[in-house]
């Protein structure tokens, strides 16, 4: 039998609340250096930290959500090691008791479902940064450190790249729908380490396995789990290259992974039981208390729309990327007659819109009711798509809405016959040669004569009235 | 009680950052190895009954709520460090 890869996920997600982890510090980002530190977050001898109840919550509603049990008790550990972005030359993390465990995420595969088992997810903090200067120093700075940390831990379960790539789209996705952490990778709120090996069933015999960092985006994780797979196999393969346990580190600009270190073992970091923090009990009341406050989930969202509003599962899942997107088109959807037209416009120019601006929805100067108006103004045929095009972007430059627009400016769609059928009229005498084609069998003509009342009214006929008015008269 | 090696002792030394002399290290073996007797001696006591204790104090589920409060200013923070320069702590540097 073949190689078979084998490929696990580990997640840092920063949680969103207000503080840090265990002190009062404020969890902002950006601040001056060293601006929201103190004596715990500093490691200053004699200070204890005490856990933030709001992030022990946050990991208790994540571990819910992907359906993992959540520990009767559970209690920190000191990791030690020697580095100084953390002052204490320990982390506060979680070791042989998760505070959540065993869970998995359904993704969608390739039309195949695949089921990933979540081992653990956990708490601890986060680390300080360090600027490497070139004058032979590191400055360090702690405003990040301490800051309440998620760790969600996979099996190894992925094969594919593919899969890795949905997964973290997938899990972002549900951690924003959470409201537990903006989860955006590329500020840094959510990281990923895959780490990558080979086995052969047959003989249960694996290559040595790999650990990748420094991985900025859902895309470099996917191009470097991609690489790296191709890279075991090769050297499996020829030899030429020995495989060692290890760390490497993504090259985003040459697209390649390279050594970093020799991977450490659990024993290296000797870990021990935090003796400053008091375990934890989750009360059952507490976790029955979240779990009955847990939102629509993205997936459970997307199958809803398919029902409720008769959408095709591709528009369901492009709406239901962010908790926000979807509230938009259902609040649009709400107040029109047709949702899939309205599904256009939110997928289509909405999103065209946010993507050029490089907003959210909540930088729409758009109410959900001005966008209805708009489509139902095209859903009862009194503007054309092209027409209401031309009336969205004026919306957001004039702040007025679609009805105002299109009466002040003349905007209505031509549905009068009477006038529609002189105009048909003329354009069959100006234009001999077309309707010569068209009676004569080429039946496409009739496009280029929909063409010409359409320029004979500024784009404001209907062309579907047009369109048959054409074909009676030309028989 | 199986004894503790030298290559033990070299490695809980390395990743502990200690450089110790041959003669350190024979000694620290013999301490170390002291040590573990008190616990094989420990270890004759029956405690099948005595759930394992995972705490020294009996409490459970201290927290503070999510509320920001007062953090040391920048200088505050950097005026023990041996250097420090615009807020930031200054070491030298660390090779990833
Ligand atoms: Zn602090």
């Amino acid at each position: 039998m073949p190689l078979q890869p084998t490929i696990g996920l580990e997640v840092h997600a920063e949680l969103s609340t207000k503080s840090k982890m265990f002190c009062s510090c404020a969890n902002e980002f950006g601040a001056p250096p060293d601006s929201h530190t103190c004596p715990v977050c500093l490691g200053l001898p004699g200070s204890l930290p005490v856990p933030n109840r709001q992030a022990v919550e946050s990991v208790i509603r994540t571990g819910l959500a992907l359906g993992c049990h959540v520990a009767e008790r559970c209690r920190f550990a000191r990791k030690n090691y020697f580095y100084p972005d953390l002052a204490k030359n320990f982390q506060i993390s979680q070791y042989d008791e998760p505070l959540t465990h065993d869970g998995h995420i359904d993704l969608e595969g390739e039309g195949q479902p695949v089921r990933i088992r979540i081992r653990r997810a956990h708490l601890e903090e986060d680390t300080g940064k360090n600027i490497h200067l070139s004058d032979g120093h590191t400055l360090v700075e702690y405003n990040r450190c301490g800051v309440p940390l998620m760790e969600v831990v996979t099996e190894p379960d992925f094969r594919t790249a593919e899969h890795v790539r949905e997964y973290l789209y997938t899990l972002r996705s549900i951690l924003q729908y959470l409201g537990v952490s903006s989860a955006d990778m590329e500020k840094g709120q959510m990281r990923c380490e895959p780490t990558i090996n080979w086995i052969d069933p047959d003989t249960g015999e694996r290559t040595p396995k790999v650990e990748i960092k420094n991985l900025n985006s859902i895309k470099s994780v996917y191009e470097a789990v991609k690489y790296e797979l191709a890279r075991q196999k090769r050297a499996a393969a020829m030899g030429e290259e020995e495989l060692v346990q290890e760390t490497r580190r993504w090259d985003e600009a040459k697209l390649v992974t390279a050594t970093m270190r020799l991977k450490e073992t659990a024993d290296d970091y000797m870990y021990f039981p935090e003796p400053d923090l008091a375990p934890l009990a989750p009360e059952p009341e507490w976790i029955e208390e979240i779990r009955a406050s847990l939102p629509e989930l993205p997936r459970a969202r997307a199958q809803r729309l398919v029902v409720d509003y008769g959408l095709p599962a591709y528009d369901a899942g492009v709406l239901t990327e962010t908790r926000d997107l979807a509230d938009y088109f259902e609040a649009v959807a709400a107040a029109v007659p047709d949702a899939k037209l309205a599904s256009n416009w939110v997928m289509g120019d909405v999103r065209a819109w946010l993507n050029q601006e490089g907003g959210d929805i909540s930088t729409l100067p758009l109410a959900p009711t001005a966008l209805s108006e708009l489509v139902s103004l095209v859903a009862a045929g009194t503007i054309n798509n092209t027409t209401a095009k031309d009336v969205f972007a004026k919306m957001i430059a004039e702040g007025k809405g679609a009805q105002e627009i299109v009466e002040a400016e003349g905007l209505a769609q031509i549905s009068d016959t009477g006038e529609l059928e002189r105009l048909v009229e003329r354009a069959i005498a100006d234009n001999p040669k077309i309707v010569e084609d068209y009676r004569g069998g080429k039946r496409k003509a009739i496009g280029a004569l929909v063409g010409a009342v359409m320029k004979a009214t500024r784009g404001q006929a209907n062309a579907g009235l047009v369109n048959k008015l054409l074909k009676k008269k030309l028989g | 009680m199986p004894e503790i090696t030298e290559a033990e002792v070299r490695h809980v030394a390395s990743l502990a950052k200690l450089a110790l002399s041959e003669e350190e290290l024979a000694r620290v073996g013999r301490e170390l190895n002291r040590i573990l007797d008190y616990f094989a001696e420990l270890q004759q006591l029956n405690t099948s009954e005595v759930p394992i204790t995972s705490h020294a104090l009996p409490l459970v589920n201290v927290y503070r709520e999510d509320a920001v409060g007062e953090s040391l200013s920048p200088d505050e923070a950097t005026q023990n460090a041996p250097d420090g320069v615009d807020g930031y702590f200054r070491v030298p540097r660390i090779v990833e």
